[in-house]
């Protein structure tokens, strides 16, 4: 016999460790069944799209290192590309190498976050993150040795990179290079074929291909759902036109796909900073650029493949020394809005599960 | 779905971890054992040199948060004379614009980092608490001649054996 409920209303969040920063979901319950979701957002907005107008196109640099910030440097990479198209800067060729020699390091650093918080959301608890902290801290470490801070990094530079890296660093990311590929595996052995996390994982949470072109997700979000689509093969910016790699996609869809999509994409990371530093040319790392950047009237958008999908900056310049419109394209935000379609008809520990699938970071959707 | 191996791919997970069990510990025990950070390092509280400074303020207009503040007078031989010269670290952002804005060099980063105070106004720094001294020490960041007389960086990467 079934017994008639009422709906229940449950928050999770916005202080719950599982919404990975200040996210709250408003959810429906029948039973233990989803029938609803409501994301509420908006606890960590500081209004840096507004506070971006009243600075000039230099000092907006390091206000894009607080949007994402476990990928800072996709972040000031997308930044200088939107302002170098704007104003037509040209950018020295070794600079383009040591950028996206830093992008690459970077996008392994923010996975190896999402992927050891998304295990750690399945149920096994802190021990895959802190092995994925392990390496990570390597790549903080070689991004200290660069610019001299470890997550704040305000490294790129209009017109290029703000130093040289120094004559230890090649060395160490060549350690770097050839242990890498033997911890990726680590993390493969560890979990991959876990039962308790393909029970979790596989068919959970399926956001179907049509569905994740028509919200437009990107990122490992879409790759997960078997679209094969990456700006670096679409409109390679940099220099990732001369770069070999894959594009690795999920079939199905479900959680397991986005975190295969991402482990993978670590693999292919490496490979593109091995062929990167075999091409790196000696010369100039930065073109000499006015202090107070004057763009002529006009607009741009610079868009990157950043870990969590296409991150893009639309500036509007109006002669002057600030930008006029500065709007941020965040990946995370509109693969948030595929959420409801997500969950809907699981269970509540599924909903952990499904969330941290998407790999958000609460900085870059409330902004 | 179907499970036709059930437990052999937790087996593998754990075995991972038993082999743990005999790696060497790559964490520090902070306080007492401390790493070298870099030689650009971008630690706290900037250090100002009061002889090269000629006032310009090119730092104060490159500073994102306005957190610089200087004030200056006409001197004798038509030069400025630095009255005032402030930084607020409690609302610095550690971004190094106003140490590579410096066209004189007189302005670096702190090579330091334990520096937490209890009161914010403890935070604002003025012309003589921002002078270099014993425990003050410039970092390399933008300044190559001083990134070149540093020691070098403690790396977790030097903790792992490579396999050749």
């Amino acid at each position: 016999m079934a017994i008639k409920t009422e709906p229940f209303v449950i928050n999770v969040g916005p202080q719950h460790p599982s919404t990975h920063g200040v996210f709250r979901m408003r959810l429906t319950l029948d039973g233990e069944v989803i029938v609803d979701v409501e994301p509420v957002l908006g606890y960590l907005h500081r209004g840096i799209e507004k506070l971006a107008e009243g600075r000039t196109y230099t000092q907006n640099i390091p206000f894009t290192d607080r949007l994402d910030y476990l990928a800072s440097m996709s972040n000031n990479l997308a930044y200088v590309l939107a302002v170098e198209k704007l104003a037509g800067i040209p950018v020295p060729e070794r600079a383009e190498y040591l950028r996206v020699i830093i992008a690459e390091l970077q996008r392994i650093a923010s996975h190896l976050v999402g992927v050891g918080a998304f295990l750690n959301d399945c149920g096994a608890f802190m021990t895959p993150l802190l092995y994925m902290f392990r390496e990570r801290e390597k790549i903080l470490d070689l991004f200290e040795m660069v610019c001299g801070q470890r997550l704040t990094y305000n490294y790129m530079r209009i017109g290029g990179v703000s130093h040289d890296i120094p004559a230890e660093f090649l060395p160490a990311l060549d350690r770097f290079v050839t242990t890498m590929p033997g911890f990726i595996d680590e993390y493969d052995q560890l979990l991959a074929e876990n039962e308790i996390l393909l029970a979790r994982a596989k068919g959970v949470g399926i956001l179907p291909e049509e569905l994740a072109i028509n919200i437009s997700a990107s990122g490992p979000v879409l790759r997960g759902s078997g679209v094969r689509w990456d700006i670096r093969k679409a409109d390679p910016y940099s220099v990732y036109d001369r770069l070999e790699f894959d594009i690795p996609t999920g079939s199905v869809g479900d959680c397991y796909d986005r975190y295969w999509v991402r482990i993978q994409e670590m693999r292919q990371s490496v490979r593109i900073i091995r062929q990167a530093v075999e091409q790196l040319p000696p010369g100039e790392v930065r073109t000499e650029v006015p202090h107070l950047l004057h763009p002529p009237v006009g607009e741009a958008y610079g868009h990157i493949e950043a870990p969590k999908g296409e991150l893009g900056f639309y500036l509007v310049s109006d002669n002057s020394i600030a930008p006029y419109r500065f709007h941020v394209r965040a990946p995370t935000l509109i693969n948030l809005t595929a959420l409801r379609d997500m969950m809907i008809g699981w269970k509540v520990a599924d909903a952990v599960a499904i969330f941290g699938s998407i790999d958000i970071c609460l900085a870059e959707v409330d902004r | 779905m179907k499970f036709e191996h059930y437990g052999i791919g937790i087996a593998k997970g754990m075995a991972l971890t038993f082999k743990h069990l005999f790696r060497k510990p790559i964490t520090t025990q902070y306080p007492e054992e401390r790493l070298t950070v870099s030689r650009r390092t971008r630690g706290n509280e900037l250090v100002w040199d009061k002889e090269r400074c000629t006032g310009c303020a090119t730092c104060a207009k490159s500073c994102p948060e306005g957190c610089i503040e200087i004030i200056t007078s006409r001197g004798e031989e038509n030069n400025y004379i630095v009255d005032k010269f402030e930084v607020d670290m409690g609302r610095c952002i550690f971004c190094g614009l106003c140490v590579e804005a410096c066209p004189f060099e007189a302005l670096f980063m702190g090579y330091a980092y334990e520096r937490a105070r209890y009161r914010r106004q403890e935070l604002v720094m003025d012309k003589e608490a921002l002078l270099l001294s014993g425990e003050r020490q410039p970092s390399g960041y933008a300044r190559p001649k001083i990134e070149a007389g540093l020691p070098r960086q403690t790396l977790l990467l030097d903790r792992d054996k490579v396999k050749k």
